[in-house]
């Protein structure tokens, strides 16, 4: 994918150093991200690395304490809750669980954003739902509850509402998390299928790296609410694929275990330099006393 | 804790200072709690009645008619039954209770005055409310604290539907309709009760009935009606409040503790509310 030329306009999503804490917990630590149009951005990094974090604050459900985020050149940090509204029909997102109201059936999900945003009439909508489900390939599942579905098909679910309002961005928050490797691959050719066909711009949180690699134009790596690297797939794909003792910057070094998945690198260590002993010596302190 | 004393004559002096910080601690971290809890409930409430008036009004988005019925169903319908049984027993053993010493002085047939004042002033509306805080508000609190663990409720506010419109009107509007029905049925089932009691006891029916229409008034009947309706929004409040209140992460024991919070606190409330209204509609005369 070439992405020359679209990178010189004005980026979809720009994100200028967003920093959040929870309590005394820096979450996220000033991230600064552009994303372009119709690319697919991979944002990864490990468990409480501030990836879920982020996804929300890009959604308008979290608001940081420092920093600012804009969507369509528009900062929603600063937008009225109505103004956000308007925001946010012009995206989707796809949860981790699909996150389908439990109460209604697929079609009716799929239907929910229509009946409320816009002025269709039924048969309109109708028609729509079976568009949309077609897309995600279950228009025959229509008529289910959400409960009778399988983890893929909820997703496949979710996304088929994501996408109900013609997004021009779609979230997606750990979309292979719980799938067998088949269904995860299906969800993967989904995305990629669905960022070129409908033209829009994806943004995908995610710490699978084999699906990381198939989906990505571009990849972004969280490590303690930093940015360690922004990069080109193939940028990626090198770092992957070095050898442990070509990688002199201790960031890459970390990267490359991060993306290999080895039990044995830079992340692994970091948490043997701990306390232990000054833990262990402060029981016999206190037992002294 | 990790402090260390310096000495065991510190260590006696500092227990009861200690003690009393816990302590204060403690009422301080409850208080701003339950403040906090208040100053949600209060928001929540202005919320749903904006909702409701804007959706009310002509050419404000509609609220689902659909959505409302099938509240009304699951909130009132289901709980019929339940509260048939429960008022019929309560009519059948306050004369019971009064019956002796009335029937000391000779006026035996006044269980029917008490029974239906009593019915149609306070317990039609306070043991409807209460089986309504069990039926109908832990399973609201349950469903929206589940919806929120599995994610629904920032899916919905991601899709810019709000939850507010969406769950609480319907389901609050939905407790308060119900509520003041269910009291209506409870009220008459509550004087049939007292009249079954009442015939066994050897009371004229036609004397029972003539009573009844004596002791009660609309005034007393719509102080009811009043109160039953406050119970419905303090339900509805409650069970939606803390059933939002749940955390995504807090997962099944959020949900579990959601649950049993709003039937306490709703039964609380319902008292407690139960309470002001009497001393206001006593206040005022309306009971004479």
């Amino acid at each position: 994918m070439n992405h020359a030329e679209t990178n010189q306009r004005e980026p979809v999503i720009r994100v200028q150093n967003l920093t959040k804490r929870f309590g005394s917990q820096p979450v996220l630590q000033g991230i600064t991200l552009d994303i372009h149009h119709g690319e697919i951005m991979v944002v990864m990094g490990g468990s409480g690395c501030g990836k879920s974090t982020f996804l929300r604050h890009l959604i308008g459900s979290i608001a940081p304490d420092n920093g600012n985020i804009y969507l369509f050149g528009r900062d929603i940090t600063t937008l009225s809750e109505d103004a956000l509204t308007e925001i946010r029909k012009r995206f989707g997102i796809l949860f981790q669980s699909g996150a389908l109201i439990n109460s209604l059936t697929v079609g009716e999900n799929v239907a929910l954003p229509l009946r409320e945003h816009t002025q269709l009439d039924a048969t309109t909508i109708e028609i729509m739902v079976k568009i949309k489900l077609e897309l995600v390939g279950l228009r025959e599942h229509a008529d289910k509850m959400p409960a009778q579905l399988s983890g893929g098909m909820k997703k496949r679910a979710g996304l088929a509402r994501a996408i109900a309002l013609d997004p021009q961005i779609l979230f997606y928050d750990e979309p292979s998390a719980g799938l067998d490797p088949v269904t995860s691959a299906q969800i993967d050719q989904l995305i990629i299928a669905l960022t070129r066909k409908l033209d829009v711009t994806s943004v995908v949180v995610t710490h699978e790296m084999d699906s990381a690699f198939t989906i990505a134009d571009r990849m972004c790596m969280l490590d303690k609410g930093v940015v360690l690297k922004i990069g080109s797939r193939s940028e990626f794909q090198r770092l992957r694929e070095a050898a442990a003792d070509e990688l002199k910057d201790e960031n890459e070094q970390l990267i490359r275990q991060f993306l290999r998945g080895d039990a044995d690198g830079p992340i692994t260590r970091r948490k043997e330099r701990s306390d232990y002993e000054e833990d262990l010596m402060m029981v016999q302190t206190r037992a002294d006393a | 804790m990790r402090s260390t004393s310096d000495g065991e004559n510190d260590k006696t002096i500092t227990w009861p200072v200690r003690w009393l910080a816990g302590l204060g601690g403690v009422i301080l971290r409850t208080s701003r709690r339950s403040l906090g809890a208040l100053g949600g409930m209060q928001l929540l409430l202005t919320e749903t009645a904006h909702q409701t008036l804007t959706g009310c009004l002509p050419g404000g988005k509609r609220l689902s008619r659909g959505a409302l019925f099938f509240q009304m169903v699951r909130v009132g319908v289901r709980a019929i039954p339940i509260v048939i049984l429960v008022e019929l027993a309560l009519g059948m053993i306050l004369p019971l209770q009064t019956y002796p010493k009335l029937d000391e002085f000779g006026q035996a047939e006044q269980i029917a005055t008490i029974n239906s004042i009593a019915a149609f002033r306070e317990l039609g509306a306070l043991m409807t409310a209460i089986v309504l805080s069990g039926f109908a508000g832990a399973s609201i609190a349950a469903e929206l604290g589940t919806m929120v663990t599995a994610e629904e409720i920032e899916a919905m506010e991601a899709m810019a539907l709000k939850p507010v419109r969406f769950l609480v009107v319907p389901r609050m509007i939905a407790t308060v309709i119900m509520m003041v029905l269910l009291t209506v049925i409870a009220d008459v089932v509550m004087v049939f009760g007292g009249y079954l009691t009442g015939l066994r006891l050897g009371v004229d029916g036609q004397v029972y009935y003539q009573l009844t229409r004596e002791a009660v008034n609309v005034a007393g009947f719509i102080t009811g009606l009043v109160k039953a309706g406050v119970f419905g929004v303090l339900i509805g409040l409650i069970s939606c409040y803390l059933g939002l209140n749940v955390k995504p992460w807090e997962g099944s024991e959020g949900v579990g503790r959601a649950t049993t919070n709003t039937v306490v606190y709703c039964i609380v409330a319902i008292i407690g509310a139960d309470a002001v209204f009497t001393v206001i509609f006593y206040a005022y005369g309306l009971f004479n």
